[in-house]
């Protein structure tokens, strides 16, 4: 039995199924991403101005990975508008493009991630604070390199006073550590919000990276069978990539610039 | 391999220019996430000038997006409908987020 209306619209929707289908996903996934904005915006007006974390993440890195999608997008639709003028190699090298945007997107996030799963904030038994990144840890004494604080509101803000502060390699007995914890999303309010806002989001990204590469792949045998059809699906999964993109859009200044 | 065509030959010249209208949105985007990241260096005078600023060019490259590569300015009815929905519930979120900034339990101690 064939499905209906994969390609030809439906009378009273005006659309073929799988359109109307992602549009209401879509939907869903505003909902979602809102319902989290939402809670940022929680936590961030609750907390108190001096121990909301502000330049902690690298902008570099976050612009670049904004460029990275956002060329992505425009690979996506010209893959979408090379299957529209009847062009299947264009398509295969764009969306090739794509896939190797969508990798270089994860490779910098997980660069990001290991960055603040090896960076620790230390408490010392003397009242200091260490911060910096792990360098060595045995049994007896870690080395870090980094700086130490006396108060922990220096932690707090790296652009706006005093921009960057020198770091050195610093070694303390385990013997002196009161609490050593890094900076993962148990770390504080901020980092929570952060690693789940942007871990769904690469969650989706490796989700549509996943549709794409079966497109891109063994999926195109169907453009020989029915390029109409095919050519619908490449619309749906770049809705769907288009999303994400637009979704990061919003990530970025709010967890990068602001 | 067949390659049955997808377009005829207007439409083919149709498509070349909605190429290089994907060419310029694309340009626009790059120009914004510049403007985003050097407007963040600018002293406003207070931080909420730079979340306003920010917050104006992400929703101006959002539209870009949802306008043109995912062809929302020349839809159906159906997905208009679905979005009015979506940005209604989305409008109501964010208006209960802000009203239970206000909203504070009796006795919360509050700095």
């Amino acid at each position: 039995m064939d499905i209906p209306y994969t390609i030809a619209p439906r009378p009273d929707t005006g659309l073929y199924n799988a359109k109307a289908g992602i549009w209401l996903f879509l939907a869903s996934e505003v909902m979602l991403f809102g319902a989290l904005f939402s809670t940022y915006i929680l936590l961030r007006v609750g907390a108190p101005e001096e121990f909301w974390p502000y330049g902690w993440l690298n902008i570099p890195l976050g612009t670049a990975n904004t460029l990275v999608l956002i060329t992505s997008s425009i690979t996506t639709v010209m893959a979408w508008a090379s299957c529209k003028m009847n062009q299947f190699g264009r398509f295969k090298v764009f969306h090739a493009c794509t896939l190797l945007l969508a990798l270089v997107f994860i490779g910098i996030k997980s660069y990001e991630y290991h960055d603040k799963f090896t960076h620790y904030e230390i408490s010392l038994k003397d009242g200091r604070l260490a911060d910096g990144h792990l360098v060595e840890r045995q049994p007896d004494h870690v080395v870090i390199h980094g700086r130490f604080v006396t108060d922990r509101k220096e932690l707090f803000d790296l652009r706006g006073r005093g921009g960057s502060h020198p770091h050195e390699e610093i070694t303390l007995a385990v013997a002196d550590i009161k609490k050593m914890e890094n900076y993962g999303p148990w770390h504080n309010t901020y980092l929570a919000i952060y690693f789940t806002l942007t871990g769904l989001h690469a969650l989706h990204v490796i989700g549509g990276a996943l549709v794409i590469g079966f497109l891109w792949g063994p999926g195109s045998r169907l453009w020989r069978r029915d390029p109409e059809r095919f050519t619908n699906r490449i619309e749906i999964s770049g809705l769907f990539w288009h999303f994400v993109d637009l979704v990061w859009i919003f990530l970025f200044p709010v967890l990068y610039l602001l | 391999m067949t390659n049955a065509p997808v377009m005829n030959a207007p439409a083919h010249d149709d498509f070349a220019h909605h190429v290089r209208r994907y060419l310029y949105v694309f340009y626009a985007l790059i120009f914004g996430t510049l403007i985003t990241v050097g407007a963040s260096y600018i002293p406003f005078g207070n931080r909420e000038i730079n979340i306003a600023v920010a917050l104006f060019i992400a929703i101006s490259k959002a539209s870009l997006v949802a306008c043109y590569f995912m062809h929302l300015i020349s839809e159906r009815k159906m997905i208009y409908g679905i979005l009015a929905f979506t940005a209604f519930f989305f409008i109501g979120l964010m208006f209960l987020t802000l009203w239970s900034l206000s909203d504070f339990p009796r006795h919360t101690v509050t700095h």
